[in-house]
């Protein structure tokens, strides 16, 4: 298929004027909806803004737009639950604009924000800020994260009810973990008044302070200061125990080490109320891609071992590991130009993460499509108790649209930054169009802004 | 025979062909320091910028004086430790002196791995003159240098190599060189100083040990580390006084030693630290024959990067430009 030819690439202009109130029918498209079992060819009916109904050769409404999916993959619309966009505060890397385009251009229809803002989202004008910038200039759906913290400094809880009322889905203290275990006992519990998951960044702070890599061998000999393994999970066992102690749903962020996955097995067959996550970048590379000093491959956690990224793909096999999120962190070129030390963590990913998922994890069948779009829907929003994540009828009209079989190398990205170290890498299969709200946000690497929604 | 490599910046990925054609070049060089003139024309016209990030007497003056006597011309650049965060960044001070046509950069800087950062940036020849805790590759080949000159070869020598090796780039540099050259490299000092891994990172030809007496035990160099005294903040050791006690060298432990045993030191000494003057200032002492060394081996250094790739394009820089603002520990 070419750009020119995508039938449903509408002209920008159409599309900001098109009538909201369509139907809109997906044809022959290989639908794949983990939660309610569906992996064969069906057609996709949406309504206004919902599912109608997913079935063999529904037959198309009158005036209803087509849009062919034969030869694609049909999903519900992917959820990253783990993206920093950067506003307020540090729109020289990203802003709701730029981030969530880089979402639509890598098949998400949906992002949960990190509170690590500056300032911080730790109350109800914050997280409005970003709900109401969403509306106005995002591409796809955002959810705010809220700070467990105020200032994130580990001290008082922020008012989680009032941020769930402006639209907060989870909490977290993403990027200066919660140090002090009765304020992490406290955040649990208060949660569960609200239903709200609470994310953590397992990081031990004083054990890892100054590190910049994984400690061990390779940080010996480059002389970099290392942050060890014992530092990730140290902290998953701690939040594992003050799970068990409140009750309160859990959900760990970015798991690189063999013993965080373990943990969390062993947690999961105590029917504790954890759920996990990965990145790309560490079922994908090691530490040897930071060997010559690559800023590029520097991120916190950093990368482990070979060992460590065979027990995270272990546990993605065996569902240990439940969602791939990317924690996209952009960077500006200037910030990673810098010493290995004073450049900052982090790495882009909204635009690599589906090829990478398809490229490293289904093509080479550690986990089959279903599982590997399970990882990006429905878990995803199971973990925090999204409304997407599926296509049963009167689900949010979210879809996203896969090639399977194009091959392409990653290059230059709609993301503010381009911190990624895998720019120059090939990859076969990325998304061909993201629909958010039944209206088609991307289509075959074209942006489509969509219509401000009417009633948010 | 030609090098290579467009700079040096670290032993690490030296053939030991080539780090063995360094040490043979610097032998003539040594020859001139007799002379009344110590002056030969090699790098005349050729411009030598010392980039020190880091304050450094011994360093930068040996090789001021290395290319000096080579003829280039020495500009030297005091950047003030303070700014190696805050001020201009590395990279767009490099482009300045690329700009004024510098044809070496030696730099010394506190952040490992600034020198590849550097030399993948610009044309100019790049010499590591520390980074960080990661290496210091002219360290390292004059003490090669050293012992070779004393004991006529490396191949099969017994070194231990003493003190916070953790936060050595010259126990680092050192490791290399020596195993490289055939040597057998066993590190002492207390556990937290040496970094498990260290026996195994760096191949097989190296072994660690806590205890002094099994360091020095037959050994044919006591190579000592200078302390930073700060360490003892960071809960390294609980006091200087316990640290001498274990890990000073003095002339009980080095009669543990061969009676030949060299006894190195790269200086500045903490004197009744890490080493006493008795051994110091002892027959068995190389610790000036280092410094005198150093000079020639900088020589070489210079000379032999100057004759390698001259005017080679600088490996494609992996980051872009951009300007600059504050890096926060986000994401």
């Amino acid at each position: 298929m070419t750009k020119s030819t995508a039938p449903w690439a509408r002209p920008q202009k159409s599309s900001e004027t098109a009538p909201r109130n369509k139907p809109l029918l997906i044809r022959k498209g290989h639908v794949i909806d983990p939660r309610n079992h569906v992996d064969a060819v069906r057609d996709v009916l949406i309504q206004g803004r919902h599912i109608e109904r997913v079935a063999r050769d529904i037959k198309a409404p009158p005036n209803a737009e087509i849009l062919d999916a034969a030869h694609l993959i049909v999903t519900p619309g992917l959820i990253d639950i783990h993206v920093h966009l950067r506003e307020p505060g540090q729109e020289e890397k990203e802003t709701i604009a730029t981030g969530t385009a880089a979402a639509a251009m890598g098949g998400f229809a949906a992002v949960a924000c990190m509170p690590n803002t500056v300032p911080p989202l730790d109350n109800v004008s914050q997280i409005q800020f970003v709900t109401m910038k969403a509306e106005s200039e995002g591409y796809v759906r955002v959810y705010p994260v809220g700070a467990i913290s105020k200032g994130q400094l580990g001290k008082e809880l922020t008012e989680f009810g009032a941020m769930v009322r402006a639209g907060c889905v989870a909490i977290s203290d993403d990027g200066v973990p919660v140090a002090n275990a009765k304020m992490f006992r406290r955040a649990l519990e208060y949660a569960r008044t609200f239903g709200l998951t609470v994310i953590d960044h397992c990081e031990e702070p004083d054990l890892a302070a100054g590190g910049v890599m994984n400690e061990g061998r390779l940080a010996a000999v480059l002389g970099l200061k290392g942050i060890p393994r014992q530092a990730e999970y140290i902290m998953v066992a701690r939040d594992i125990a003050l799970c068990e102690l409140t009750g309160g749903a859990l959900h760990l962020a970015h798991m690189s080490t063999k013993e965080s996955v373990a943990l969390i097995r062993q947690a999961k067959k105590r029917g504790l109320p954890v759920t996990a996550e990965t990145a790309p970048h560490y079922f994908t590379l090691t530490e040897e891609a930071v060997a010559d000093y690559n800023t590029l491959a520097k991120m916190n956690p950093p990368l482990r071992t070979a060992e460590d990224r065979a027990a995270v793909l272990e546990g993605l096999s065996d569902g240990t590991i439940d969602v791939i999120a990317s924690d996209h962190a952009p960077h500006t070129a200037a910030q990673k130009s810098r010493e290995f030390d004073f450049a900052p963590f982090g790495i882009i990913g909204l635009e690599t993460t589906l090829p990478l998922v398809l490229t490293e994890l289904v093509q080479k069948k550690v986990l089959s499509l279903s599982n590997a779009i399970k990882a990006l829907t429905d878990s995803p929003a199971r973990a925090l108790n999204l409304p997407g994540g599926h296509l049963a009828p009167g689900a949010p009209a979210d879809v996203t649209l896969i090639d399977l079989k194009a091959k392409h190398t990653a290059g230059t990205f709609a993301s503010k930054s381009q911190n990624s170290p895998f720019i120059g890498r090939t990859f076969q299969g990325r998304a061909a169009a993201t629909l958010v709200d039944g209206d088609v946000v991307m289509s075959e690497g074209r942006l489509l802004r969509k219509p401000p929604l009417m009633n948010g | 025979m030609k090098l290579k490599h467009k700079d040096l910046l670290g032993l690490a990925h030296l053939a030991p062909e080539e780090i063995d054609f360094m040490l043979h070049t610097a032998v003539p060089f040594k020859k001139l320091f007799t002379r009344s003139i110590k002056k030969v024309p090699p790098l005349r016209g050729k411009t030598v910028a010392m980039l020190f990030y880091e304050p450094s007497t011994r360093t930068r003056t040996s090789f001021e004086l290395a290319a000096a006597r080579l003829s280039a011309d020495v500009l030297s650049l005091a950047v003030s430790s303070s700014s190696v965060q805050k001020g201009e960044t590395l990279m767009d001070t490099a482009r300045n002196l690329e700009a004024m046509k510098i044809d070496f950069i030696v730099l010394r800087h506190s952040v490992s791995g600034a020198p590849e950062l550097l030399a993948r940036g610009v044309r100019a020849h790049v010499v590591n003159a520390g980074d960080g805790n990661h290496e210091h590759p002219t360290q390292g080949l004059l003490d090669l240098f050293t012992i070779r000159e004393k004991k006529k070869k490396i191949q099969g020598l017994q070194v231990a190599i003493i003190g916070d090796i953790l936060h050595s780039r010259v126990a680092r540099s050192n490791i290399w060189g020596l195993t490289k050259l055939g040597a057998r490299v066993r590190l002492c000092g207390p556990a937290t100083l040496i970094p498990a891994e260290m026996k195994t990172a760096f191949g097989n030809n190296v072994d660690v040990t806590y205890n002094m007496k099994d360091a020095l035990d037959g050994a044919d160099v006591a190579y000592v580390l200078r302390l930073q005294l700060e360490r003892q903040q960071e809960n390294l050791f609980p006091s200087l006084r316990e640290y001498h006690d274990f890990y000073g060298l003095d002339a009980k432990k080095l009669s543990w030693a061969k009676k030949d045993c060299l006894v190195m030191h790269p200086g500045p000494m903490n004197r009744g630290v890490e080493i006493d003057s008795s051994v110091a200032d002892g027959p068995q002492s190389v610790i000036l024959d280092q410094v005198t060394n150093g000079i020639a081996v900088r020589m070489a250094v210079l000379y032999l990067l100057a004759g390698s790739s001259e005017g080679a394009p600088p490996r494609a820089a992996r980051n872009i430009t951009g300007s600059e603002s504050s890096s926060g520990r986000t994401g």
